[in-house]
């Protein structure tokens, strides 16, 4: 087994669907200065520099040659990592095997996106298969919706239902600084709003969304003298299933997520994961998802999403709240997005979440998903496992 | 430097297009290979069967992604199936593949054809979209000339 391993700084950049004030380069520096401050380092302190992004946004594909100068990688082991969707998530867990091996004792890890810099949804095409999948497909849009098609046929949930997780994550943008869509909406809002592909209207997607963010990660050798707080990594695991869209058949759930979850709690003993995980940020890029993904980790039955959705389980207050920071839904460059996800559950452990703070947090989940429904998640903590 | 002043200055952005087509040629590889020249010569839908679990891919591959198996004995499947999922695509995005917007709205979705495990995906044909279910039967309909390419499918056309 490899060392224990935190992560002991984050820094998030401002977002909004166009940043034209700054290049892609001056993007990644700026969350790389805020984490490098939250974390009261200096580049000279970092060993190595992992970055990912998805490089079919911008055209860019030797994004870690060419960020050198934002990054702070000049002359450091500098790599890139990239899964589509769950980058930002695969940057969390690939950081973590670095400094968690011992030959990295504190390592700088990046995910960004420019989301504005092409057509998003011509681009995630390019991820499908070149023969098979490309005549219709028609990116995260129409691949979300035809899941939700599947789970309303099954359980009978409806729009309204799938309108509550747009409700409550909009709301919790607003206690959000770096959120990008910071207006809440209501749920007539959500059902008037433009259909984009059956049954999925505008306000259950998420955004397109440029932005940046940065975490520190540190063994054990040295977490606990540079923070007060760590936010320990207790295990992590992931999935992935199929190549095909169209393989994706008659799931009624995510068989990469259930299986990812099963181990993820098999391994770090939690039994009942609505009762002991204080706090959750999902990448959850359609309101649906809210319900469908939620019930695939076990925090209920399936079919029964909806209910603890609207007893507000997963709100600010509740006994789990979901998404303090506004979610996906309010927020999405794409290859920071999971790590965003992981940054702000840190922040939640280290006790610096500000005005999206839930009280007490111990035990706190970040989750990722992209590709052909491919998921990560990592499990971190306060208190330094065993 | 802050990005405060972004009301201030002018800001600008850099155009870059590809004036110069720049085009791929996949390989279809061995088991698709067969696939597109059966829909084309033939119309017909042929996959292959997993010798461990029984699962019938179509379109085919190789590899049996859960048991990891080799498939080797070809299977005809369809004409008709069953709808699975389906979405109805409503917003304007540009097709990578042609350049062009893709004329939305179009329903698609994934459908399991008789005797195939594994789902295929395309265009699905009705005057009523509210026909449109997870569970409605379908028959796949071919275009008259076919060149060996998943666009040689017109769609799945709802039965009553």
């Amino acid at each position: 087994m490899g060392k224990r391993a935190a992560i002991i700084g984050t820094g998030q950049t401002y977002c909004k669907s166009i940043r034209r004030d700054v290049n892609g380069q001056e993007l990644i520096n700026e969350a790389v200065t805020r984490a490098l401050q939250d974390a009261e380092l200096t580049i000279d302190d970092i060993d190595g520099v992992v970055i990912g992004n998805m490089d079919h946004f911008e055209g860019i594909n030797y994004v870690d040659c060419w960020s050198i100068d934002g990054s702070g990688g000049y002359m450091k082991p500098t790599m890139k990592l990239c899964t589509g969707g769950t980058t930002g998530t695969t940057l969390g867990i690939g950081g973590y095997h670095m400094v968690a091996s011992g030959m990295f004792d504190k390592l700088l890890v990046i995910g960004w996106e420019k989301n504005s810099e092409s057509d998003t949804t011509g681009a995630i095409v390019t991820a499908t298969d070149p023969i098979l999948d490309r005549g219709v497909m028609a990116g995260a849009l129409a691949g979300l919706a035809i899941e939700a098609s599947e789970y309303a046929a099954a359980y009978g949930a409806t729009s309204k239902d799938a309108a509550r997780v747009s409700v409550r994550d909009r709301k919790h943008a607003c206690n959000n600084p770096y959120a990008h869509l910071r207006k809440e909406v209501t749920i007539e809002e959500v059902l008037s709003s433009p259909v984009i592909s059956d049954p999925l209207r505008l306000l259950d997607m998420c955004p397109r969304t440029d932005g940046a963010c940065a975490v520190i990660y540190a063994n054990e050798d040295v977490a606990e003298k540079l923070c007060p707080q760590p936010a320990w990594v207790v295990g992590t695991s992931n999935r992935h299933c199929y190549s095909r869209f169209a393989d994706i058949k008659g799931q009624t759930g995510m068989l990469s997520l259930t299986t990812a979850a099963k181990e993820l709690w098999a391994k770090t003993g939690v039994k009942e994961p609505l009762k002991e995980i204080d706090v959750m940020e999902m990448y959850q890029p359609y309101s649906w998802g809210g319900l469908i993904w939620f019930e695939d980790m076990g925090f209920c039955k399936k079919g029964e999403g909806p209910k603890y959705i609207w007893d507000g389980v997963t709100d600010m207050g509740g006994e789990c709240p979901v998404n303090p920071s506004g979610g996906v839904i309010s927020t999405n460059p794409i290859g920071a997005t999971g790590l965003i996800r992981c940054a702000e559950i840190a922040g939640q452990i280290m006790g610096k979440a500000g005005d999206r703070q839930v009280p007490d947090v111990e035990l706190a989940l970040a989750t990722g998903f992209g590709g052909c429904f491919w998921s990560d998640m990592i499990l971190y903590s306060k208190n330094k496992p065993a | 430097m802050s990005a405060d002043n972004e009301q201030e200055v002018e800001l600008l952005a850099v155009h870059s297009r590809t004036d110069v087509e720049q085009v791929f040629h996949y390989s279809a590889g061995r088991y698709l290979n067969r696939f597109l020249t059966e829909m084309r010569d033939n119309a017909k839908i042929v996959g292959v069967k997993c010798p461990k679990c029984g699962i019938v891919y179509a379109p085919p591959k190789e590899i049996c992604d859960p048991c990891y198996a080799e498939m080797t004995e070809p299977v005809e499947v369809g004409p008709e199936g069953t709808i699975r999922n389906f979405t109805i695509l409503r917003a304007p995005f540009v097709d990578p593949e042609t350049g062009q917007a893709k004329p939305v709205p179009y329903a698609f979705g994934n459908v399991e054809l008789d005797g195939a495990g594994s789902l295929i995906q395309n265009y699905l044909l009705t005057d009523d979209d509210s026909k449109i279910k997870v569970g409605a039967r379908v028959k796949i309909e071919f275009h008259e000339k076919r060149t060996g390419n998943m666009r040689d499918i017109k769609g799945f056309r709802l039965l009553d």
